[in-house]
Parts: C-alpha cells; structure tokens; sequence
C-alpha cells in the first residue's frame, strides 16, 4: 500500500513545485515588468527635468541672439550671421503659426488650433452645435469624426516637429555662442551641409524614413488604438435618424472594453464568449504553424544536404517553386482543390469511397469538422512555409563546424544523437530570433487563414461570432469590413498587440542575439 | 588509413549496405516530397489550358472530376486577356501594368530607404538609435490591418484613394506611396548583412578621413550586391504577391486601377465572380507566376542569402 502510495505522493510534490515555480516566474516577470516601467518613467522624468534645466542654463548663459531664439526662431542664427539658417528656421516658425492659426481645410475639415478643438469635441462645433441639442443648427455640413480624428492627429504630430525644430534652433545658437567664445567662426551653411554627409550622416539617411514611417505607420497605429476609445460602428451611427449625425462618432472611454467584460450588450455578450476560444486557437496555431514549418524544414534541409545524395539542385528549386508563386496564388489553389466540388472531393466521389463532399476547410457549410479544417490549415501552412525554413537552415548547417561532429565520432556518437546533440542545438541557437518573429507574425497571419477557410467553418449564435479557424487578426477584419464594428475591431486589435508585446518581452529581451548585438561585429 | 579499414572491415560491409539503404529511403522520401508540393501548383498549371466545355457550350471553371485535362488549348488565356471584367475592357492587361508600375517604383524607392536605414542601424552610432529599433519592433507588433484602414482615410483625404477611373492613376500613386512609406520599418536583414560585414573597414577609412557618405558609398555598397538584390527582389515582388494591403486601399476605387491580386481575387469572390471563370483565374496565375518564379530562380543565390542573414539576425 506505501509502496504504491509514495509515487503518487512525489508526483504531487513535484506538481506542486512546478505549480510553485510558474508561479514565481510569472510574479517575477510581473513585478520585473513594474519594474522597468518604473525606472523607465523615472528615467523619462529625470530627462526631461535636465533638458529643462539645460534650457534655462541656456537661456542664462547665451548672447542677446540665443536668448531672442527662444521667442524668434532663427534670431540667434541670424545674430552670427548664419543667414541662410536663420532665415529657414524663421520661415518655418512662421509657416507653423500661420498653419495653427488659419487652419486650412481639407475636405471641410481643418487643421490647426481648431483640429485639436476637434479632437477634444469629436465634433466641430462650427458647423453643428453638437454639445447643444435641441438648438437649431446653424450651419449643416457633414462633418466626418474619421477626418476630425484624422486631422487632429496630423496636427499634434506637426506641434511635435514644431518642438523639436525650435530645439534644434536653440541649440544651434548656442553652439554658435560657444564657437564665438572659443574664438572659433560659427560653422557656415556649406559646413553644416557637408556634416550632413559625415558627422550626422544618419540625420539625412534616416529623415526620409522617419517622416514616411511617422505618416503612414504611426499616426495610422495611434488612430487605430484611438478608435477603441470612441462610438465608432456603421450601425450606431447608421442607425442616426439627422444625416448629419451619420458620420459623427465620440470618446467613450473604456465603455468598449467593459462591454466585452461584463456582456452588457449583445454585441458584448457574443464577443465575450468568443474571445477566449479563439485566442486559444490563435495560440494553438501559432505554436503549430511555427514549429511544423520549422523541424519540418530543418529535417528537409538535412535530407537535402545528406552526403551522397545527388540533384541536390534540383530539388532545392522544386520546393523554392512554393515561396516564389505568390501566396494569394498558392492559398487559393488549394482551397479550390480542396473545396467541394474541387478535384480531391470529385475522385474521392468518383472512387465510391466517401458519398458525399467533405468540407476540408470548413468553408461550405456549419456543419463541417472545425477540427479537420483546424487540421488542414496547419498542413497546409507547412506545405507553405517548410520551404522557407529549408533554405534557411541549409545555409546554416553547412556553417557548422565540422569538428564538432568529428569529435563526436571519436567518441563513438550515433547520427540520430549527432541530431539531436549538434545540429538542432546550433541551428535552434542560431536562429532563435527568427523563431520568435515568426511566432509572433503566425499569430497575425492573416493571408493563409482568409484566403484558406475565410474563417470557417461558421460558429452558430450570432452576428459578430468568430468562426473556427478564425484568428484574432482575421475576427478583426470581420469586425471591421464586414460588420462595421470599428471600435470593437480595434479592441481585439489592443489585445492582441498586448499579447504579442508580453511574448516578445518575455523571449526578445532574453535571447543572446539581442543581449549581445555588438559582440559579432 | 588503410590498416583501420582492415581492422573494421565487417562493419564496413555492414555500414555500406546501410548506406545504400538509408540513401535509397532519403530519395525515395525527397522524390514522394517533392510530387506533394508539385502537384498543386501542376494542378493550377494544367487548369488554365484546359479548354473542356460543359454541356451548355461554355468553357468548364472549377467543377472538373478529372485531374488531368482531355483537352488543352489557350482560350483561357485569350479570354482573359480581351474579356471585359467590371465593365472594363482589357481589364487584366490593365492589372499587369498597373502592378507593374507600382512593383518597378516601390521597389525603386525601398530599396533607397531600406538599405540606407539598414547602413545606419548597423555600422553608426548616434543617440536615438536604440530607441529607434525599439520603436520599430513595437510598431511592427500591431496587427498591420488595423492601421491599414487609417491610411486609407488618410490617403482618401489628400485624394489618393478611392477615386473613381477618370483619376485611377491617383490611387496608384496613393499604393505607390504606401508601399514605399513602410518600407524603411522593414530593414532588419539588411542590417544582419551588414552587421557582419568588418567593421575594421569602416574604421580605417574613417582614419584615412573618409566621410560616412564615402564610406557608404565606395566600401559598403560595393559589397553589399546581394543584399541590394535581395532587397530589390522582395520590394518588387512584393506588389504582385500582396492582396491584403492592395485590397483595403485600392480595392473600393475604380476596377481601373486595382493590381492583379485584387483583380484575380474579384474573379473568384466579389460582386461579379464566377465559379466558371476558375479556369481563367488560374490562366491569370500562370501569367504572373511565371514571370515571378523565373525572377526567383535566376536570383536564387541572392535569395539564399539573404534568407540566412534574416534568420541569423532576426
């Protein structure tokens, strides 16, 4: 009776110690995660505490010139005789106030004072009194929030630049002070272009990037989580009896978000009990995805590159054939071979061994196995992705050392322990930081799940479900084309760009490639 | 040599007919691998010239029974290229162009950027550069879709979106535009390439009073030709193999100014698609898959190469 006893006794201390030990692992994180948002603000503050105290030094010690750029950009500049300089950094203080205060309009929506105004109200108060109803309108133009919150982002943006350009201005005059001092000549305009090429090369290489990415990845990015905040869903807004009202939406604050929690809507209610199933899967297929595609590839890499084995070449191009065929290309041929009327359900028919189309990916009809097509989209995501990985791999296994494997074979090692001991073990070291990125780009892997299954097959109990092999990523784009749910899309949108952010702290931070970047160089 | 081989001559047998086995058995795997991934992309191939007709007369689309085709012929293809689709005609020449000029300038412009991001990340070092990285990691963790629908508002704004076919060529240039802008987040491989290129190169020509743009220029460029070509390769493929991103800012304007994956998808699933017009979208495939995949397998080497520096490097 002890005897059988015991190993269920240990086991249960051994569960509770692992118990014990995520636990602490995942206190540790959360508090190193405190932590660092801690220091960070604490960092951030001290920061800009000195730049403040630098700037009244500044302000101090600088001449007459430094003193007036705090007011007039350029003045400083011009002050030295920096004309050229002065003169641009002038012309722009004064294109940044006359774009504050004239407010030009695009499409009846401004910019400047009155796009911040805008921001703030949802709403522009010149053409419709929207804080008073009941009050007649006095001037009826369709205003567009989606423009109004656009807008109103643009215009913050540019006061950024603003700061930072009137920055630069001081500090460029008070270089020149010093230069003065020193008994040096303030650098000439022909000087400060030609740093451009060297000293601060990066300046100019980067500016293109920065402002192209601050436009088109930033403010979009920001629109986006700011759309979580507000009313912003065609039915709502549809639903406006005054047309005036039907492109209007406003801040809400965390009403969305408390929706999905508490089921207070039905719009809640169902995404609520489907939140949770379809981040599962969405877990479940990022984990599958990568890690098929990733053994599967390093085992074809090492089948390939086997001694011995000839048309090697060959056979690398016939896989190659997949990666260069355009994914939409690829996914939608094998969903139509796939499909029910497709050549595989067709033979099988013809072939007497099933009677009637099976829905490999589920996007027939609702009754279909959502486990099949869970099944199928992984495999066929391997048949896509497999390649990849094998000519990743291939180049990485020829750089082992080939010593390594020469002294495992003194010591008398067998090939599947060289395997498992040598290979996988270099090549995992090695390609960690890929192995984390394409985690993180299977759990937004939109193409293969839309273009494959759409989502299917369909989960009965409402409009705004998720279907089985829905991700999170493709439930958004649902929310958002087709139901027009943008604020609710964009919650799942915030939930999973927290999810991914946690995955990629937790392994990023710690991987070596990251830790120790300049040591290869 | 020789007195080891003596030695263990009965293991060697032993170890040779291993060896034919296991080779035998690795062909045997590789050949069976090799007809799964073909026989899809056969399948499209074969698809596009099979000219069957079903009983009303017309040309057959998907529902076929038979793998292989009885009849072939290239009436796909000239039905693709002279049927009218949206009540346009000529509509599928038209998509190619259109690609066309969006992958040959995208490409032109990212390339400049990627490249010239990838050089400063790597081989300089200035103050917001970590920061900088750190952003950019955080921006490329937002689920790309959602701010896609941003800068479709933004690009509608400035007129470059949504237009109707009198000023198609704007939203081309609003594609144009977005593709390129992204670009510059995108410079991760061309840094693990040039992460390993000697740093000691960079430092003695600064000694000898190179400027950083020299340095650019006449050592780093230079060495750099396959990281160019892969660079320019995934740029200019990009505009044919993408649909998401195309769709979302092209796909509400005019059928004039879509690329070929928003065309060919609309012949499958759209207002207008067809089950029937399965055999012209697979014709539609081939014309732009062969180009395409001839691309990649005469720049294969550069391909590889750059595939490894992204992987080493994340």
């Amino acid at each position: 009776m002890a005897d059988v006893q015991k190993p269920s006794l240990e086991n249960g201390k051994e569960k509770k110690n692992v118990f014990l030990v995520a636990c602490k692992a995942v206190g540790h994180f959360l508090t190193s995660i405190g932590k660092s948002i801690g220091s960070f603000l604490k960092k951030l503050g001290l920061k800009i505490g000195r730049a403040f105290k630098n700037l009244w030094q500044i302000f101090v010690d600088g001449s007459i010139g430094t003193k007036l750029s705090f007011f007039f950009c350029g003045s400083g500049n011009l002050y030295h005789k920096q004309f050229f300089k002065g003169f641009l950094y002038l012309i722009f203080q004064i294109a940044f106030i006359l774009f504050m205060v004239l407010c030009p309009e695009i499409n009846n929506t401004p910019y400047g004072w009155k796009a911040l105004r805008n921001l703030a109200l949802m709403g522009n108060p010149e053409s419709y009194v929207i804080f008073r109803p009941g009050e007649l309108p006095i001037k009826v133009e369709k205003d567009d929030s989606k423009l109004l919150l656009l807008f109103g982002l643009v215009t913050i943006a540019v006061v950024i630049l603003y700061i930072i350009v009137w920055f630069s201005n001081i500090k460029s005059s008070y270089k020149s002070d010093q230069d003065v001092k020193a008994g040096r000549k303030p650098t000439s305009f022909k000087q400060d272009m030609s740093s451009l090429l060297d000293n601060r090369f990066h300046f100019m290489m980067l500016t293109p990037t920065a402002i192209a990415a601050l436009i088109f990845t930033v403010i979009p990015t920001i629109f986006m989580i700011c759309m979580a905040f507000t009313t912003y869903n065609d039915f709502d807004m549809n639903a406006a009896l005054d047309p005036y009202y039907k492109n209007l939406f406003h801040w809400n604050g965390l009403t969305n978000f408390l929706d999905i929690f508490e089921g207070s809507t039905t719009l809640g209610r169902e995404i609520g009990a489907r939140f949770f199933p379809v981040l599962g899967w969405t877990m479940v297929w990022a984990v599958f995805a990568t890690f098929t595609c990733y053994f599967g590839g390093i085992l074809l890499a090492i089948l390939i590159n086997k001694k011995g084995i000839r048309f090697k070449k060959v056979f690398r191009t016939v896989f190659i054939l997949t990666i260069a065929i355009p994914q939409f290309i690829s996914l939608l041929a094998m969903r139509n071979i796939l499909s029910g009327q497709g050549p595989v359900n067709q033979i099988l028919q013809n072939l007497g061994w099933i009677d009637s189309a099976i829905g490999f990916l589920g996007n027939n009809t609702s009754g279909d196995n959502p486990y099949l097509a869970k099944f199928m989209v992984i495999l066929i995501n391997m048949w896509l992705g497999i390649p990849y990985t094998m000519l990743m791999t291939s180049g990485i296994l020829m750089n082992i050392p080939s010593d390594l494997y020469e002294a495992a074979r003194v010591d008398g090692a067998t090939k599947t322990k060289m395997l498992f001991k040598i290979t996988f073990p270099y090549i995992i070291f090695v390609t960690t930081p890929y192995l984390i990125s394409s985690f993180i780009g299977n759990i937004n892997s939109f193409n293969t799940i839309f273009l494959l299954t759409g989502g299917g097959p369909n989960v009965v109990g409402g409009t705004y479900v998720a279907g089985e092999t829905d991700l999170l990523v493709t439930w958004l784009y649902k929310l958002t084309i087709t139901n027009g749910e943008y604020n609710t899309g964009a919650v799942i949108g915030i939930f999973t760009f927290l999810i991914t952010a946690t995955i990629t702290l937790i392994t990023y931070r710690r991987s070596k490639a990251y830790k120790e970047e300049d040591t290869f160089q | 040599m020789m007195q080891s081989k003596k030695k263990f001559n009965g293991f060697h047998l032993t170890q040779r007919a291993n060896n034919i086995l296991s080779r035998t058995l690795s062909y045997l795997g590789l050949v069976m691998l090799s007809l799964v991934w073909i026989i899809p992309i056969l399948w499209i191939v074969l698809s596009a010239f099979r000219t069957e007709t079903n009983v009303d007369g017309d040309l057959i689309g998907i529902v076929v029974s038979n793998y292989f085709p009885t009849k072939l012929g290239f009436d796909n293809f000239i039905n693709l290229f002279t049927n009218s689709f949206y009540g346009v005609k000529g509509a599928f020449p038209m998509w190619m162009l259109n690609t066309l000029i969006v992958a040959v300038v995208s490409c032109v412009v990212s390339t400049f950027l990627v490249l010239s991001v990838a050089y400063c990340m790597s081989k300089l070092r200035f103050k917001m550069r970590k920061a900088w990285m750190n952003l950019t990691m955080i921006l490329g963790l937002f689920p790309g879709f959602m701010s896609m629908i941003a800068v479709y508002f933004l690009l509608k704004s400035i007129g470059l979106a949504g237009n109707t076919a009198e000023s198609a060529y704007l939203n081309i240039l609003g594609l144009i535009l977005a593709y390129s802008a992204g670009a510059g987040m995108g410079f991760q491989v061309a840094k693990g390439f040039f992460d390993v290129l000697p740093t000691s190169l960079v430092e003695s020509a600064k000694l000898d009073g190179c400027s950083n743009f020299r340095i650019f220029l006449k050592i780093i460029l230079p060495m750099s030709k396959p990281i160019i070509i892969y660079t320019a390769l995934m740029s200019f493929t990009g505009p044919w193999m993408d649909f998401i991103f195309a769709k979302v800012i092209i796909g509400q304007g005019a059928p004039e100014c879509w690329t070929v994956s928003v065309g060919l998808y609309s012949l499958l699933f759209g207002p207008q698609s067809d089950a029937n017009l399965f055999t012209q979208f697979a014709a539609g495939c081939v014309c732009i898959g062969i180009p395409i995949v001839g691309l990649f397998m005469f720049l294969q080497k550069y391909y590889v190469e750059g595939v490894t520096a992204g992987a080493v490097k994340g």
